[in-house]
């Protein structure tokens, strides 16, 4: 995802001299060095200081650029909070903030690097939407968005490296602030976003060996989140799944069971979230992720339970 | 997008104008106290003198109009209402909007917002206003046009963290377009920067360690703060250390924190107006 964020910023940046890029202290990967080259006027490296690269993006939206700010997502929206609150969202200016690494993708690197409830945070802020892609072709279509959009301050939260692509055969496109299927079932729906889209995918199958029907559908926009849309899917299958790398609380599967609540939907609701813990694990981001109990084998056997 | 036409500004500061404006400030904003409670006289009296020099002489208009080709950035939000009451002088303001001031019909706050005309960005929230000026240095230099960016700030905000990451950003970034004048009237909310926090001092010194110009002027001197403001920098930035009293020019509000956040009642209204205009 990362590397075709950086892929299609460059591609874009080549043809808006608006675009601009502002990161702290992080390595710009693949076609954000290319970028540096081509475009060093539009480069900028704020060294270990995130408050500055938040500021300065403001600044430079008020005065006519389109500035993405980038580095780890904990860095990006933890550290420099109040800044993405009172400078970018209070003064509604649109800039993205690119996350890298969102959940507990540096899972070596222990809780200062997990961005495990960033989209909890972000969803509470006014104006601030919050994407996070499942794989590369939507971190391209949301990028492509980013550039073009005037509505706000976006918060783009994506993984890191080497996600697979789970979208090519999805029958509904990329839209902002719309739920897309990428697959159609009957039975069982999940919904999920981000990179653990890929476990999603492989419950599913477990699921059809099992004899269900699965659809699944990538609530890519958390905010503005596209609450018709749940209600259909809520009406429409009698068993929904929600799977978030992020904290329980003020993650998507709150918001599915308040719609449910709100929509009167019966369909039987399971959810898997990231623990309210601070796990103490080192090793693979799998094992991370199984750590806080999102093993597919876990997460199939309380689904057919 | 470099534009070629002359620059609208004063070659000369007026001290004697100068004065009867700040003074007419000093009033509008006494007057508005006795209506809402809710405004920071002191830190606005303190500024005065330097935001008056700005507006009505270092700050380039654009060719006709009350629009400015230069940018003020009131990083102080709380000094706000002297930049209103010089708004209102403009016509960028109206009467009507200071009459509402603080009140559910009207649109200004005790801090301003980005989108009220003549607000370059919302502050209130300390440590926020240099970073925002950075960017928007930036942004000017990279579109290649002559505008400047003259921002306001207090002394109390160098304690920001985040003000010294955008000294560094500024002087690494060469934005010589930049100036900031700091309102060193040496008070934050609770004690004398000198007394509670003396490695505060010494700020010209600081400044020229973080690749910036720096030069410190009496703040309550106009035409001091006026050439100051103007002096050559070289590729740096600058910062403008304006030694000032809170609350000037009224005896019982000078360098009393109380005063931060206070409204005078009746007699110490009449009072200050006595002083302010036996002074002048």
């Amino acid at each position: 995802m990362r590397n075709r964020f950086a892929d299609t910023f460059y591609e874009l940046g080549k043809v808006d001299p608006r675009l601009a890029i502002v990161v702290a202290d992080i390595s710009p990967a693949g076609s954000i060095a290319k970028f540096r080259s081509e475009f060093p006027d539009r480069f900028v490296n704020t060294g270990v200081a995130e408050q500055i690269m938040i500021g300065m993006v403001a600044g430079m939206a008020q005065r006519g650029l389109r500035p993405f700010a980038y580095t780890i997502a904990t860095f990006a929206l933890y550290r420099p909070f109040e800044f993405v609150r009172d400078d970018l969202c209070y003064q509604n200016l649109p800039v993205t903030v690119v996350g890298i690494g969102g959940g507990v993708t540096y899972s070596t690197l222990g809780a200062t690097h997990h961005a495990q409830e960033d989209v909890s945070i972000a969803r509470a802020v006014p104006n601030l939407s919050v994407i996070a892609p499942c794989d590369p072709s939507e971190a391209e279509a949301a990028t492509h968005w980013c550039a073009a959009q005037e509505r706000g301050p976006v918060y783009l939260r994506l993984g890191k490296a080497g996600e697979p692509d789970l979208s090519k055969e999805a029958p509904d496109p990329w839209t902002f602030g719309k739920l897309r299927r990428l697959r159609t079932g009957a039975d069982v729906c999940i919904v999920a976003y981000g990179g653990i889209m890929k476990r999603a995918f492989e419950v599913a199958e477990r699921l059809e060996a099992a004899g269900k029907s699965v659809a699944l559908i990538s609530a890519h926009t958390l905010k503005p989140f596209d609450a018709a849309g749940m209600a259909e899917l809520l009406r429409e299958f009698p068993s929904v799944v929600v799977i978030e790398e992020c904290a329980p609380t003020g993650g998507l599967s709150q918001q599915v069971k308040e719609i449910a609540w709100d929509s009167g939907a019966r369909a039987k609701i399971h959810s898997f979230t990231l623990k309210d813990e601070f796990i103490h694990c080192y090793g693979s981001h799998d094992d991370l992720l199984d750590a806080h109990g999102l093993s597919v084998a876990e997460m199939t056997r309380r689904i057919l339970g | 997008m470099s534009t070629n036409q002359a620059s609208q500004r004063r070659n000369a500061f007026d001290g004697a104008a100068a004065r009867a404006r700040c003074l007419a400030y000093r009033r509008r904003i006494l007057d508005i106290s006795q209506q809402v409670a809710a405004l920071h006289i002191a830190p606005a009296f303190s500024c005065v003198e330097i935001v008056d020099a700005l507006y009505d002489g270092v700050l380039r208009r654009e060719a006709e109009g009350t629009t400015f080709r230069d940018v003020f950035l009131m990083s102080k939000g709380h000094g706000c209402m002297i930049q209103y009451v010089i708004l209102e002088r403009l016509g960028v303001l109206s009467r009507a909007d200071l009459d509402a001031y603080c009140k559910p019909q009207g649109r200004l706050g005790a801090h301003p917002d980005y989108g009220t005309p003549g607000i370059a960005a919302s502050t209130g929230s300390l440590g926020h206003g240099l970073g925002i000026a950075v960017g928007q240095a930036f942004a000017e230099k990279l579109k290649k046009t002559d505008t400047r960016i003259y921002c306001v700030m207090s002394d109390g905000e160098f304690q920001e963290g985040s003000t010294w990451e955008a000294m560094m950003a500024a002087a690494n970034l060469g934005l010589s377009n930049l100036v900031v004048l700091m309102d060193n009237n040496d008070f934050s909310g609770l004690e004398r920067m000198s007394e509670g926090h003396r490695a505060f001092y010494p700020l010209v010194e600081k400044a020229e360690a973080f690749g910036w110009a720096a030069r410190e002027v009496d703040g309550h001197d106009g035409a001091a703060v006026f050439e100051a403001a103007l002096a050559q920098h070289g590729a740096r930035p600058l910062l403008v250390v304006c030694k000032t009293v809170k609350g000037k020019g009224v005896s019982y509000m000078e360098h009393v924190p109380i005063w931060h956040y206070r409204s005078p009642n009746p007699a110490e209204y009449a009072q200050a107006l006595r002083e302010l205009e036996g002074a002048a």
